[in-house]
């Protein structure tokens, strides 16, 4: 069988942090195993029974596993946080490192290759969405703008300054393609269906590469990266700004 | 003749605002009992922010359970089985245990076991009286629970009774704040009373229509609102401890004569109490004292015991495993689950 090079890396990817719950198996640069569900049910009810499929179905000694990757956010605090207690717990009982790969880089690792703008949107709520501008150079990814919470017209008017053409993904896409097709001035596309969702096999790709850079951490370190405060948070220091402000 | 192995528990809590992990032999042994308590962090903001203790377990999550075996003195695979509290509780709290507890069982292959945070509660007096057996009545108090308990069997319970609305140690940190006390209000009210008047000032004793059984605290706390607002309008001076004494003993008196009116019915000669407001030094005098009187054998956990823990959800972990309960790797949080349903 031909393979690509041969790293000897095993690593099981989770991905909680939107709408889709996914879990992949790779293993030599070959998705052994990879189920992505996109239905109502709570991670918290599909994840580990999709993890628990993928065992048995690839007869998987979780001994052999080297690492855990996972999409460590942006995204749902609670999906976050799902993903992120179950690598911690692999971690944990496996003693093996987690490494943690930005949701919006991972998403936007779907599009290998591309050499037009990738711009992922994740629904952020509060009239926001998680997003970022890649492209790919060389076969590697680049990031233009890091992942961040933004208004959606802002990304709009970041990528009509640059004038480039754009491809959009994730489940952003839907629920602002009002607003797209009003503000972006580029020519657009939407990605399909194969490749428009995260996917924990792009979490496991990318991820092996962050682990090659020495990117990763004991699971008792890792916590997910929400790129927000909370809400009781956001107050606080709202009031004591204010307050300072009165002086 | 075979020898009887003992059975361990890991056992993980979270349905609040402490990370806690524990190791607990045969049911009534806690061979390690670890608390992460985020009680400083929230009393910036008057009390628990979901949000905030949901980021502060999972932090610490694999410190705690690393800690409960190892001041345990055991490893993973010394461990029977795993036990984790997946409801009544903060949804996104408890979704870091179950969560975390999943995984271990998954990836160590042992049975997982779902507990009810009430049946820990309940359980917190096996470990502490390890004469106590069923029947009992129990009576839960804590910041989100008021519960009256038959304890019929082990894992077997019939409610008789829960709060309509604020539950007793919630009643306890509206009337602090009312009087400047701040969070957690229960120990602060129950060391102030000390110095004031249990009947300087008359509050209701609440009546529920339907269930003899069942509570409601909110009257009782708007009254003394209500009271604070008076005495402020004639310009009158408060005297908090007055107030905090009066309002702890309308508390305790319902509290008192629903337990034992419960004792009676049922015929039982054992009561015990639980949860974080079974540590109030007064409610456990009046309690003690009732009980003296009737010849009821009172049963009550020691503080460290009252409040959230995990040895109390091994203890009631263990008698679960025992009855053959196993929960399956779709175990979900359950924010408000009830007593005795899976």
């Amino acid at each position: 069988m031909q393979r690509g090079r041969n790293t000897g890396m095993r690593i099981l990817a989770l991905d909680s942090s939107g709408l889709v719950a996914s879990a992949a198996l790779v293993e030599d640069n070959v998705t052994v195993a990879e189920y992505t569900i996109n239905y109502k049910k709570t991670h918290s009810q599909t994840l580990l029974p999709m993890l628990d499929e993928i065992r048995r179905m690839t007869e998987l000694d979780l001994q052999t596993v080297d690492a855990i990757a996972i999409a460590s956010g942006p995204g749902s605090f609670t999906g976050l946080r799902i993903g992120s207690a179950t690598a911690k717990g692999l971690g944990f009982v496996l003693d093996i490192p987690i490494i943690p790969v930005p949701t919006v880089d991972s998403l936007a690792y779907n599009l290998y290759g591309s050499e037009k703008l990738i711009c992922p949107l994740m629904d952020a709520r509060r009239n926001q969405v998680y997003t970022g501008l890649y492209t790919f150079e060389g076969g590697e990814l680049i990031t233009i703008q890091p992942q961040c919470a933004v208004d959606i017209s802002e990304i709009i008017s970041r990528i009509n300054s640059m004038g480039r053409d754009v491809i959009f993904l994730g489940d952003g896409v839907p629920i602002y393609m009002e607003k797209l097709e009003e503000l972006v001035r580029t020519g657009f596309y939407l990605a399909p269906a194969c490749c428009n969702r995260q996917r924990a096999a792009c979490v496991a790709a990318l991820g092996e590469k962050l682990y090659e850079q020495g990117k990763f951490q004991s699971a008792a370190e890792h916590a997910p990266d929400y790129l927000r405060l909370s809400q009781a948070e956001r107050e606080r220091n709202q009031k004591a700004h204010e307050a300072v402000g009165r002086g | 003749m075979s020898v009887k192995e003992d059975i361990l528990i890991l056992a993980i809590e979270s349905s609040c605002d402490e990370t806690a992990a524990s190791v607990v032999k045969n049911g009534r042994e806690v061979l390690s009992n670890i608390i992460s308590s985020q009680i400083e962090l929230h009393t910036l903001y008057g009390g628990v922010v979901p949000e905030i203790a949901s980021r502060k377990h999972i932090e610490k999550i694999n410190q705690v359970i690393g800690e409960a075996l190892e001041k345990a003195d055991v490893t993973l695979k010394d461990i029977t089985a795993i036990a984790v509290t997946y409801g009544p509780g903060l949804v996104g709290a408890l979704l870091v245990g179950v969560s975390a507890a999943k995984a271990i069982s998954f990836a160590s292959g042992k049975p997982l076991i779902g507990v009810h945070h009430i049946e820990g509660h309940i359980s917190a007096n096996y470990i502490e009286n390890k004469d106590l057996e069923p029947p009992f009545v129990c009576l839960v108090v804590s910041g989100g629970h008021t519960h009256l308990v038959v304890v019929k069997d082990y894992g077997v319970y019939e409610i008789l009774g829960y709060t309509r609305d604020d539950a007793a140690g919630e009643a306890f940190d509206k009337v602090a704040r009312a009087i400047g006390l701040g969070y957690p209000g229960g120990p602060k009210i129950d060391k102030l009373s000390k110095e004031g008047n249990p009947e300087a000032i008359s509050f209701p004793r609440a009546k529920v229509g339907g269930s003899g059984y069942d509570f409601s605290f909110s009257g009782l706390k708007s009254a003394v609102l209500n009271y604070l607002n008076s005495c402020e309008m004639k310009g009158l001076e408060i005297n908090k401890a007055d107030v905090a004494a009066s309002f702890q003993k309308a508390v305790i008196d319902v509290l008192v004569e629903h337990s034992l009116q419960a004792v009676k019915e049922y015929g039982l000669k054992r009561f015990a109490i639980a949860g974080g407001v079974a540590s109030n030094s007064s409610l456990r005098a009046a309690m003690k004292e009732e009980c003296a009187k009737r010849e009821i054998e009172f049963y009550y956990p020691a503080p460290v015991l009252c409040t959230d823990n995990a040895a109390m959800i091994g203890a009631a972990g263990y008698y679960e495993y025992i009855r053959g309960v196993r929960s399956g790797y779709d175990l979900n949080a359950v924010p408000n689950l009830r007593l005795g349903e899976r």
